[in-house]
Protein backbone atom coordinates (compact mmCIF):
# COMPACT_ATOMS: atom_id res chain seq x y z
CA UNK A 1 0.00 0.00 0.00
CA UNK A 2 1.07 3.47 -1.00
CA UNK A 3 1.47 5.43 1.77
CA UNK A 4 -0.09 9.10 1.91
CA UNK A 5 1.93 11.45 -0.02
CA UNK A 6 4.02 13.73 0.07
CA UNK A 7 5.45 11.65 3.37
CA UNK A 8 7.31 14.04 5.65
CA UNK A 9 10.77 13.86 6.31
CA UNK A 10 11.46 17.28 7.71
CA UNK A 11 11.19 16.88 11.07
CA UNK A 12 14.09 18.84 12.19
CA UNK A 13 12.32 22.03 10.31
CA UNK A 14 8.98 21.42 12.17
CA UNK A 15 7.14 18.79 13.70
CA UNK A 16 3.24 18.59 14.32
CA UNK A 17 1.82 19.79 17.80
CA UNK A 18 1.33 15.92 19.56
CA UNK A 19 -2.25 15.31 19.91
CA UNK A 20 -1.78 15.31 24.12
CA UNK A 21 -0.35 18.38 23.56
CA UNK A 22 -2.89 19.91 21.67
CA UNK A 23 -5.50 18.63 24.49
CA UNK A 24 -3.22 20.29 27.21
CA UNK A 25 -3.59 23.44 25.22
CA UNK A 26 -7.22 23.91 24.33
CA UNK A 27 -8.59 24.87 27.33
CA UNK A 28 -6.43 28.19 27.59
CA UNK A 29 -8.13 29.20 24.30
CA UNK A 30 -11.34 28.73 25.34
CA UNK A 31 -12.79 28.94 29.05
CA UNK A 32 -9.39 29.36 30.72
CA UNK A 33 -8.24 32.50 28.62
CA UNK A 34 -7.20 34.68 31.70
CA UNK A 35 -3.77 36.75 31.37
CA UNK A 36 -1.63 35.56 34.03
CA UNK A 37 -0.19 38.78 35.24
CA UNK A 38 -4.11 39.54 36.99
CA UNK A 39 -3.31 39.09 40.48
CA UNK A 40 -6.79 40.26 41.61
CA UNK A 41 -9.22 37.20 40.11
CA UNK A 42 -9.37 33.76 39.76
CA UNK A 43 -9.05 34.11 35.79
CA UNK A 44 -5.60 35.00 36.16
CA UNK A 45 -4.85 33.09 39.02
CA UNK A 46 -5.89 29.94 37.09
CA UNK A 47 -4.05 30.92 33.87
CA UNK A 48 0.05 31.74 36.30
CA UNK A 49 -0.89 28.55 37.56
CA UNK A 50 -0.85 26.65 34.65
CA UNK A 51 2.21 28.60 33.64
CA UNK A 52 4.21 27.70 36.75
CA UNK A 53 2.90 24.05 36.19
CA UNK A 54 4.58 24.41 32.19
CA UNK A 55 7.50 26.18 33.76
CA UNK A 56 8.30 23.04 36.37
CA UNK A 57 7.57 20.43 33.20
CA UNK A 58 10.48 22.33 31.34
CA UNK A 59 12.98 22.98 33.82
CA UNK A 60 12.51 19.07 34.28
CA UNK A 61 13.36 18.35 30.72
CA UNK A 62 17.28 19.79 31.17
CA UNK A 63 17.62 19.13 34.83
CA UNK A 64 16.91 23.21 36.07
CA UNK A 65 14.73 24.48 38.15
CA UNK A 66 11.41 26.28 37.48
CA UNK A 67 13.05 29.65 38.41
CA UNK A 68 15.84 29.71 35.55
CA UNK A 69 13.00 28.93 33.07
CA UNK A 70 12.09 32.33 30.70
CA UNK A 71 9.21 32.61 28.30
CA UNK A 72 10.14 33.67 25.05
CA UNK A 73 8.57 33.68 21.36
CA UNK A 74 10.60 30.54 20.43
CA UNK A 75 14.74 30.14 20.19
CA UNK A 76 15.54 33.12 17.74
CA UNK A 77 14.33 35.58 20.24
CA UNK A 78 16.11 33.41 23.35
CA UNK A 79 19.51 32.72 21.25
CA UNK A 80 19.22 36.81 20.75
CA UNK A 81 18.37 37.50 24.49
CA UNK A 82 21.17 35.07 25.63
CA UNK A 83 23.71 36.70 23.30
CA UNK A 84 22.79 40.42 23.19
CA UNK A 85 22.19 40.41 26.91
CA UNK A 86 24.96 38.58 28.20
CA UNK A 87 27.07 40.86 26.00
CA UNK A 88 25.52 43.61 27.38
CA UNK A 89 25.26 42.60 30.79
CA UNK A 90 28.94 41.96 31.10
CA UNK A 91 31.10 44.73 28.59
CA UNK A 92 32.78 46.15 31.05
CA UNK A 93 34.84 42.25 31.13
CA UNK A 94 35.75 42.44 27.62
CA UNK A 95 34.44 42.57 24.13
CA UNK A 96 35.01 39.28 23.21
CA UNK A 97 32.67 35.79 21.92
CA UNK A 98 33.63 33.02 20.46
CA UNK A 99 31.02 30.68 18.14
CA UNK A 100 31.21 28.36 15.69
CA UNK A 101 31.31 28.71 12.15
CA UNK A 102 28.21 25.79 11.55
CA UNK A 103 25.73 27.76 14.19
CA UNK A 104 22.36 28.29 12.57
CA UNK A 105 21.51 31.90 11.47
CA UNK A 106 19.66 32.50 15.16
CA UNK A 107 22.69 32.49 16.56
CA UNK A 108 25.06 33.82 14.12
CA UNK A 109 22.83 36.95 13.20
CA UNK A 110 23.31 37.77 16.48
CA UNK A 111 26.92 37.54 16.81
CA UNK A 112 27.15 39.46 13.55
CA UNK A 113 24.62 42.78 15.01
CA UNK A 114 27.51 42.51 17.82
CA UNK A 115 30.54 42.45 15.83
CA UNK A 116 28.82 45.69 13.79
CA UNK A 117 28.86 47.26 17.51
CA UNK A 118 32.61 46.86 17.92
CA UNK A 119 32.90 43.50 19.33
CA UNK A 120 35.32 40.71 18.54
CA UNK A 121 33.69 37.40 17.19
CA UNK A 122 35.71 34.28 17.00
CA UNK A 123 34.41 31.28 14.52
CA UNK A 124 36.00 28.17 15.25
CA UNK A 125 35.96 25.78 12.74
CA UNK A 126 34.89 22.56 12.70
CA UNK A 127 36.29 19.25 11.44
CA UNK A 128 34.74 17.36 8.47
CA UNK A 129 32.26 15.53 10.67
CA UNK A 130 31.27 18.94 12.09
CA UNK A 131 32.61 19.30 15.46
CA UNK A 132 34.08 21.58 17.68
CA UNK A 133 37.79 20.92 19.07
CA UNK A 134 36.93 21.77 22.92
CA UNK A 135 40.98 22.60 22.50
CA UNK A 136 40.45 25.40 19.87
CA UNK A 137 37.82 26.86 22.22
CA UNK A 138 40.44 26.59 25.14
CA UNK A 139 42.73 28.42 23.01
CA UNK A 140 40.45 30.87 21.81
CA UNK A 141 39.32 32.08 25.41
CA UNK A 142 41.17 35.56 26.21
CA UNK A 143 40.76 37.71 29.39
CA UNK A 144 38.20 39.97 27.39
CA UNK A 145 35.62 36.98 26.34
CA UNK A 146 32.36 37.12 27.95
CA UNK A 147 30.49 34.55 26.29
CA UNK A 148 30.73 31.07 24.14
CA UNK A 149 27.74 29.81 22.23
CA UNK A 150 27.86 26.44 20.48
CA UNK A 151 25.13 24.62 19.75
CA UNK A 152 24.06 21.49 21.18
CA UNK A 153 23.10 19.56 17.70
CA UNK A 154 23.24 20.84 14.37
CA UNK A 155 19.93 21.36 12.66
CA UNK A 156 21.54 20.46 9.36
CA UNK A 157 23.73 17.65 10.02
CA UNK A 158 22.50 16.29 13.17
CA UNK A 159 26.24 16.47 14.73
CA UNK A 160 26.60 16.36 18.56
CA UNK A 161 29.09 19.04 19.77
CA UNK A 162 31.13 17.63 22.73
CA UNK A 163 29.43 20.21 25.03
CA UNK A 164 30.30 19.05 28.14
CA UNK A 165 34.03 18.96 27.21
CA UNK A 166 33.61 22.65 26.38
CA UNK A 167 31.56 23.28 29.49
CA UNK A 168 34.34 22.30 31.44
CA UNK A 169 36.76 24.53 29.60
CA UNK A 170 34.29 27.72 30.19
CA UNK A 171 34.02 26.86 34.10
CA UNK A 172 37.54 26.82 34.17
CA UNK A 173 38.26 30.07 32.54
CA UNK A 174 34.81 32.00 34.22
CA UNK A 175 33.29 32.55 30.68
CA UNK A 176 29.40 31.63 30.33
CA UNK A 177 28.23 28.98 27.98
CA UNK A 178 25.06 29.45 25.89
CA UNK A 179 23.62 26.23 23.86
CA UNK A 180 21.26 26.93 21.11
CA UNK A 181 19.67 23.57 22.49
CA UNK A 182 16.80 23.86 19.84
CA UNK A 183 17.18 20.27 18.05
CA UNK A 184 18.95 18.61 20.93
CA UNK A 185 15.87 19.43 22.85
CA UNK A 186 13.91 16.34 23.18
CA UNK A 187 15.91 13.69 21.32
CA UNK A 188 19.29 14.05 23.73
CA UNK A 189 19.16 14.01 27.76
CA UNK A 190 20.56 17.53 28.35
CA UNK A 191 21.24 18.17 32.07
CA UNK A 192 22.60 22.10 32.31
CA UNK A 193 24.65 21.09 35.47
CA UNK A 194 26.58 18.05 34.38
CA UNK A 195 26.79 20.17 30.55
CA UNK A 196 28.36 23.40 31.96
CA UNK A 197 26.04 25.81 30.23
CA UNK A 198 25.04 28.92 31.89
CA UNK A 199 21.77 29.56 29.23
CA UNK A 200 19.96 27.42 27.21
CA UNK A 201 17.75 27.96 24.19
CA UNK A 202 14.72 25.52 23.02
CA UNK A 203 11.96 26.16 21.05
CA UNK A 204 8.50 24.17 21.15
CA UNK A 205 7.92 23.19 17.78
CA UNK A 206 10.60 21.23 17.21
CA UNK A 207 9.88 18.85 19.86
CA UNK A 208 5.84 18.21 18.99
CA UNK A 209 5.23 21.67 20.38
CA UNK A 210 3.36 24.55 19.04
CA UNK A 211 5.24 27.15 16.78
CA UNK A 212 5.72 30.89 18.14
CA UNK A 213 6.79 29.64 21.93
CA UNK A 214 10.44 28.78 23.67
CA UNK A 215 12.44 29.29 26.11
CA UNK A 216 15.65 30.41 27.82
CA UNK A 217 17.61 28.91 30.65
CA UNK A 218 19.09 31.74 32.88
CA UNK A 219 21.24 30.06 35.12
CA UNK A 220 20.44 31.12 38.69
CA UNK A 221 23.60 29.94 40.92
CA UNK A 222 27.54 29.22 40.44
CA UNK A 223 27.13 31.47 38.78
CA UNK A 224 24.10 33.86 39.05
CA UNK A 225 23.80 35.14 35.20
CA UNK A 226 22.39 38.35 34.48
CA UNK A 227 21.68 39.21 31.17
CA UNK A 228 20.34 42.76 29.56
CA UNK A 229 16.87 43.13 28.78
CA UNK A 230 16.38 42.83 24.64
CA UNK A 231 12.22 43.90 25.04
CA UNK A 232 11.21 46.44 27.18
CA UNK A 233 7.84 46.78 29.11
CA UNK A 234 5.42 45.64 32.05
CA UNK A 235 8.22 44.00 32.93
CA UNK A 236 6.79 40.28 32.26
CA UNK A 237 9.44 37.31 33.44
CA UNK A 238 10.70 39.12 36.53
CA UNK A 239 11.36 42.02 33.73
CA UNK A 240 13.44 40.11 31.79
CA UNK A 241 11.20 39.51 28.76
CA UNK A 242 7.94 41.93 28.63
CA UNK A 243 5.06 40.98 26.97
CA UNK A 244 1.89 38.96 28.04
CA UNK A 245 2.40 35.72 28.48
CA UNK A 246 1.37 33.14 25.41
CA UNK A 247 0.13 30.72 27.44
CA UNK A 248 -1.89 28.35 25.46
CA UNK A 249 1.80 27.82 24.22
CA UNK A 250 3.20 27.97 27.13
CA UNK A 251 1.15 25.41 28.30
CA UNK A 252 1.67 23.76 25.09
CA UNK A 253 5.76 23.63 26.03
CA UNK A 254 5.41 22.34 29.06
CA UNK A 255 3.16 19.33 28.02
CA UNK A 256 5.65 18.42 24.96
CA UNK A 257 8.65 18.71 27.56
CA UNK A 258 7.22 16.40 29.93
CA UNK A 259 6.13 14.12 27.09
CA UNK A 260 9.81 14.22 25.54
CA UNK A 261 11.67 13.94 28.92
CA UNK A 262 9.34 10.58 29.44
CA UNK A 263 9.82 9.28 25.91
CA UNK A 264 12.85 10.11 24.66
CA UNK A 265 14.78 6.78 25.34
CA UNK A 266 12.35 4.65 23.37
CA UNK A 267 11.81 6.92 21.00
CA UNK A 268 15.86 7.54 19.91
CA UNK A 269 15.98 4.07 20.05
CA UNK A 270 13.17 3.60 17.49
CA UNK A 271 14.51 6.36 15.19
CA UNK A 272 18.32 5.55 15.34
CA UNK A 273 17.28 1.94 13.77
CA UNK A 274 14.66 3.92 11.09
CA UNK A 275 17.65 6.40 10.24
CA UNK A 276 20.18 3.36 10.09
CA UNK A 277 17.80 1.53 7.48
CA UNK A 278 17.61 4.71 5.58
CA UNK A 279 21.14 5.48 5.36
CA UNK A 280 22.40 1.68 4.82
CA UNK A 281 19.35 1.10 2.54
CA UNK A 282 20.08 4.09 0.17
CA UNK A 283 24.02 3.19 0.86
CA UNK A 284 23.44 -0.51 -0.38
CA UNK A 285 22.03 0.21 -3.43
CA UNK A 286 23.68 3.13 -4.44
CA UNK A 287 27.55 3.77 -5.00
CA UNK A 288 28.89 7.63 -4.28
CA UNK A 289 26.63 8.34 -1.79
CA UNK A 290 28.46 10.56 1.91
CA UNK A 291 26.60 10.92 4.74
CA UNK A 292 27.27 14.26 5.87
CA UNK A 293 27.99 14.68 9.96
CA UNK A 294 29.58 12.66 12.60
CA UNK A 295 28.83 8.84 12.23
CA UNK A 296 27.93 8.23 15.95
CA UNK A 297 27.84 11.31 17.67
CA UNK A 298 24.94 12.72 15.58
CA UNK A 299 20.72 13.27 16.63
CA UNK A 300 19.03 9.66 16.42
CA UNK A 301 16.93 11.59 13.76
CA UNK A 302 18.66 13.17 11.18
CA UNK A 303 20.85 11.70 8.00
CA UNK A 304 22.23 14.26 6.01
CA UNK A 305 23.66 12.30 2.55
CA UNK A 306 25.25 14.15 -0.68
CA UNK A 307 24.71 12.02 -4.33
CA UNK A 308 27.50 12.35 -6.32
CA UNK A 309 27.22 13.63 -10.32
CA UNK A 310 23.31 14.72 -9.61
CA UNK A 311 22.15 18.65 -9.01
CA UNK A 312 20.21 19.21 -5.72
CA UNK A 313 17.36 21.14 -7.17
CA UNK A 314 16.70 18.87 -9.77
CA UNK A 315 17.00 15.61 -6.94
CA UNK A 316 14.81 17.42 -4.66
CA UNK A 317 12.20 17.87 -7.61
CA UNK A 318 11.84 14.11 -8.66
CA UNK A 319 11.69 13.63 -5.23
CA UNK A 320 8.67 15.33 -4.80
CA UNK A 321 7.03 12.77 -2.94
CA UNK A 322 8.97 13.26 -0.08
CA UNK A 323 9.13 16.23 2.46
CA UNK A 324 12.71 16.44 2.60
CA UNK A 325 15.28 19.92 2.76
CA UNK A 326 18.18 20.15 0.79
CA UNK A 327 21.98 21.71 1.25
CA UNK A 328 20.97 24.73 -1.28
CA UNK A 329 19.20 26.33 -3.74
CA UNK A 330 19.28 27.03 -7.14
CA UNK A 331 17.50 30.38 -6.40
CA UNK A 332 20.04 32.18 -9.08
CA UNK A 333 22.39 31.86 -11.47
CA UNK A 334 24.80 31.02 -9.01
CA UNK A 335 24.26 28.70 -6.21
CA UNK A 336 24.75 28.95 -2.50
CA UNK A 337 26.23 25.83 -1.06
CA UNK A 338 25.35 25.35 3.08
CA UNK A 339 27.47 27.34 4.95
CA UNK A 340 27.49 23.82 7.43
CA UNK A 341 28.51 21.77 4.75
CA UNK A 342 31.17 24.16 3.55
CA UNK A 343 32.61 24.50 7.08
CA UNK A 344 32.89 20.65 7.43
CA UNK A 345 35.23 21.06 3.96
CA UNK A 346 32.33 19.17 1.70
CA UNK A 347 33.29 20.11 -1.78
CA UNK A 348 30.69 22.60 -3.56
CA UNK A 349 29.53 20.08 -5.98
CA UNK A 350 28.39 17.36 -3.06
CA UNK A 351 27.07 20.26 -0.81
CA UNK A 352 24.76 20.81 -3.53
CA UNK A 353 23.65 17.53 -3.93
CA UNK A 354 23.33 17.24 -0.19
CA UNK A 355 19.86 16.44 1.27
CA UNK A 356 18.42 16.44 4.86
CA UNK A 357 16.16 13.38 5.56
CA UNK A 358 14.89 13.84 9.32
CA UNK A 359 12.50 11.81 11.00
CA UNK A 360 10.18 11.87 13.82
CA UNK A 361 7.67 10.84 15.81
CA UNK A 362 5.51 9.61 13.45
CA UNK A 363 7.99 8.25 11.09
CA UNK A 364 7.07 4.56 10.21
CA UNK A 365 9.14 1.78 8.41
CA UNK A 366 6.93 1.88 5.55
CA UNK A 367 7.53 4.79 5.14
CA UNK A 368 11.01 4.62 5.18
CA UNK A 369 10.83 1.37 2.97
CA UNK A 370 9.11 4.07 0.59
CA UNK A 371 11.70 6.96 0.94
CA UNK A 372 14.71 4.39 0.04
CA UNK A 373 12.75 3.23 -3.73
CA UNK A 374 12.11 6.71 -4.51
CA UNK A 375 15.62 7.96 -3.55
CA UNK A 376 16.81 5.01 -5.50
CA UNK A 377 15.23 5.78 -8.06
CA UNK A 378 15.00 9.02 -8.63
CA UNK A 379 19.51 9.11 -8.49
CA UNK A 380 19.77 6.73 -10.70
CA UNK A 381 17.36 8.58 -13.32
CA UNK A 382 19.06 11.66 -12.48
CA UNK A 383 22.74 9.47 -13.20
CA UNK A 384 21.58 8.02 -16.47
CA UNK A 385 21.21 11.58 -18.06
CA UNK A 386 24.15 13.14 -16.27
CA UNK A 387 27.43 13.53 -18.60
CA UNK A 388 29.60 14.12 -15.33
CA UNK A 389 28.33 10.69 -13.81
CA UNK A 390 29.18 9.40 -17.21
CA UNK A 391 32.65 10.81 -17.58
CA UNK A 392 33.29 9.23 -14.01
CA UNK A 393 32.50 5.87 -14.95
CA UNK A 394 35.07 6.46 -17.87
CA UNK A 395 37.32 7.09 -15.60
CA UNK A 396 37.35 10.95 -15.64
CA UNK A 397 37.78 13.22 -12.71
CA UNK A 398 34.85 15.34 -13.76
CA UNK A 399 35.60 18.21 -11.30
CA UNK A 400 38.64 18.72 -13.53
CA UNK A 401 35.94 19.52 -16.25
CA UNK A 402 34.46 22.30 -14.32
CA UNK B 1 6.27 19.78 -8.37
CA UNK B 2 5.99 22.82 -7.74
CA UNK B 3 2.35 24.33 -8.64
CA UNK B 4 3.94 27.06 -10.73
CA UNK B 5 5.62 24.78 -13.34
CA UNK B 6 4.18 25.33 -16.86
CA UNK B 7 2.78 21.26 -18.18
CA UNK B 8 5.71 21.67 -20.50
CA UNK B 9 8.54 21.72 -17.75
CA UNK B 10 7.05 19.13 -15.74
CA UNK B 11 6.70 16.44 -19.34
CA UNK B 12 10.53 17.41 -20.42
CA UNK B 13 11.54 16.96 -16.73
CA UNK B 14 9.77 14.01 -16.39
CA UNK B 15 10.44 12.29 -19.06
CA UNK B 16 13.24 13.84 -20.79
CA UNK B 17 13.54 13.34 -24.57
CA UNK B 18 16.63 12.00 -26.73
CA UNK B 19 18.80 11.40 -23.75
CA UNK B 20 22.24 9.48 -24.40
CA UNK B 21 25.55 9.63 -26.81
CA UNK B 22 25.92 9.39 -30.10
CA UNK B 23 29.26 8.45 -31.30
CA UNK B 24 31.70 11.27 -31.11
CA UNK B 25 34.04 10.06 -33.44
CA UNK B 26 32.06 10.00 -36.31
CA UNK B 27 32.19 12.91 -39.06
CA UNK B 28 28.20 13.77 -39.31
CA UNK B 29 28.50 14.51 -35.55
CA UNK B 30 29.16 17.45 -33.87
CA UNK B 31 29.68 17.65 -30.15
CA UNK B 32 29.43 20.33 -27.13
CA UNK B 33 30.03 20.32 -23.50
CA UNK B 34 29.29 23.85 -22.14
CA UNK B 35 28.86 24.51 -18.68
CA UNK B 36 27.36 27.81 -16.74
CA UNK B 37 30.39 29.42 -14.85
CA UNK B 38 28.55 30.32 -12.00
CA UNK B 39 26.00 27.41 -11.44
CA UNK B 40 28.33 24.60 -12.59
CA UNK B 41 25.56 23.25 -14.51
CA UNK B 42 27.01 21.05 -17.59
CA UNK B 43 24.84 20.41 -20.75
CA UNK B 44 26.40 17.64 -23.44
CA UNK B 45 24.37 18.23 -26.82
CA UNK B 46 25.09 16.42 -29.71
CA UNK B 47 23.85 16.81 -33.22
CA UNK B 48 23.99 14.23 -36.53
CA UNK B 49 23.83 16.10 -39.85
CA UNK B 50 22.63 14.11 -42.78
CA UNK B 51 23.70 14.37 -46.41
CA UNK B 52 21.34 17.26 -46.95
CA UNK B 53 22.46 19.25 -43.92
CA UNK B 54 19.61 17.91 -41.69
CA UNK B 55 19.74 17.36 -38.08
CA UNK B 56 18.31 14.06 -38.72
CA UNK B 57 19.62 12.86 -34.85
CA UNK B 58 19.93 15.39 -31.57
CA UNK B 59 20.74 13.71 -28.03
CA UNK B 60 21.99 15.30 -24.81
CA UNK B 61 22.90 14.66 -21.25
CA UNK B 62 22.69 17.34 -18.03
CA UNK B 63 24.08 17.62 -15.02
CA UNK B 64 22.13 20.43 -13.20
CA UNK B 65 18.80 21.87 -11.77
CA UNK B 66 15.55 20.65 -13.30
CA UNK B 67 15.24 23.86 -15.73
CA UNK B 68 18.85 22.73 -17.03
CA UNK B 69 17.22 19.15 -17.52
CA UNK B 70 14.18 19.86 -19.37
CA UNK B 71 15.88 22.65 -21.74
CA UNK B 72 18.44 20.04 -22.89
CA UNK B 73 15.28 17.81 -23.41
CA UNK B 74 12.82 20.60 -25.38
CA UNK B 75 16.18 21.72 -27.43
CA UNK B 76 16.90 18.12 -28.89
CA UNK B 77 13.18 17.82 -30.00
CA UNK B 78 13.23 21.24 -31.52
CA UNK B 79 16.79 20.64 -33.46
CA UNK B 80 15.28 17.39 -34.83
CA UNK B 81 14.55 17.66 -38.91
CA UNK B 82 15.90 21.06 -38.87
CA UNK B 83 18.14 21.95 -41.53
CA UNK B 84 21.77 23.47 -39.75
CA UNK B 85 21.26 26.79 -41.22
CA UNK B 86 17.62 27.16 -39.16
CA UNK B 87 19.29 25.54 -36.01
CA UNK B 88 21.98 28.37 -36.23
CA UNK B 89 19.43 30.68 -35.56
CA UNK B 90 18.27 28.52 -32.36
CA UNK B 91 17.58 31.39 -29.55
CA UNK B 92 17.08 30.18 -25.78
CA UNK B 93 13.80 32.66 -25.42
CA UNK B 94 12.46 29.47 -27.61
CA UNK B 95 12.98 27.34 -24.39
CA UNK B 96 12.00 30.45 -21.76
CA UNK B 97 8.62 30.70 -23.62
CA UNK B 98 7.82 27.27 -23.94
CA UNK B 99 9.07 26.01 -20.45
CA UNK B 100 7.92 29.17 -18.86
CA UNK B 101 11.14 29.74 -17.36
CA UNK B 102 11.16 32.39 -14.13
CA UNK B 103 14.24 34.88 -14.71
CA UNK B 104 16.15 33.22 -11.81
CA UNK B 105 16.22 29.91 -14.48
CA UNK B 106 16.75 31.55 -17.78
CA UNK B 107 20.60 30.44 -17.78
CA UNK B 108 19.48 27.17 -18.93
CA UNK B 109 18.50 28.58 -22.19
CA UNK B 110 21.55 30.43 -22.33
CA UNK B 111 23.01 27.00 -21.50
CA UNK B 112 21.05 25.32 -24.23
CA UNK B 113 21.95 27.99 -26.71
CA UNK B 114 25.39 28.06 -26.33
CA UNK B 115 25.61 24.48 -26.57
CA UNK B 116 23.75 24.69 -29.86
CA UNK B 117 26.03 27.47 -31.55
CA UNK B 118 29.49 24.73 -30.26
CA UNK B 119 27.38 21.58 -31.48
CA UNK B 120 27.24 23.31 -34.58
CA UNK B 121 30.88 25.01 -34.91
CA UNK B 122 32.06 21.58 -34.07
CA UNK B 123 30.34 20.19 -36.43
CA UNK B 124 31.77 22.73 -39.46
CA UNK B 125 34.86 21.82 -38.11
CA UNK B 126 35.11 18.62 -38.79
CA UNK B 127 33.41 17.94 -41.89
CA UNK B 128 35.90 21.00 -43.03
CA UNK B 129 38.68 18.68 -41.74
CA UNK B 130 37.14 15.91 -44.17
CA UNK B 131 37.54 17.33 -47.12
CA UNK B 132 41.88 17.95 -46.21
CA UNK B 133 44.65 15.62 -47.71
CA UNK B 134 45.55 13.46 -44.29
CA UNK B 135 48.86 14.90 -43.16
Amino acid sequence: MTPKLPLYFDYNATTPVDERVLEAMLPFFGEDFGNPSSRSHAFGWKAEAAVEVARQQVAELIGATPQEITWTAGATESNNLAIKGACEMYRDKGRHIITCSTEHRAVLDPCAALAKAGWQVTHLPVDEAGRVDPAKVEAAITDQTVLISIMAANNETGTLHPLAEIGRIAKQAGVLLHTDATQAAGKIPLAVESLGVALLSLSAHKLYGPKGVGCLYVRRRSPRVRLAKQMHGGSHERGLRSGTLNVPGIVGLGAAAEIAGNELTDDAERLVALRDRLDEGVRSQLPEVQLNGHPTERLCNTANLSFAYVEGEALMMKLSSLAVSSGSACMSASREPSHVLKAMGVPDALANAAIRFSLGRPTTVEEIDFAIGAIVQAVRELRAISPLYELAREGIDPTRLQ
Amino acid sequence: MEPNQSPEFVKHFSHPRNVGSLDRRSRRVGTATVTVADCGDVMRLQIEVDCQGRIARAMFKTFGCSAAIAAGSLTTEWLRGRSVDQAEGFSGDYITERLALTPEKQHSSRLAEDAVRAAIADWKRRRCRQGQPAS
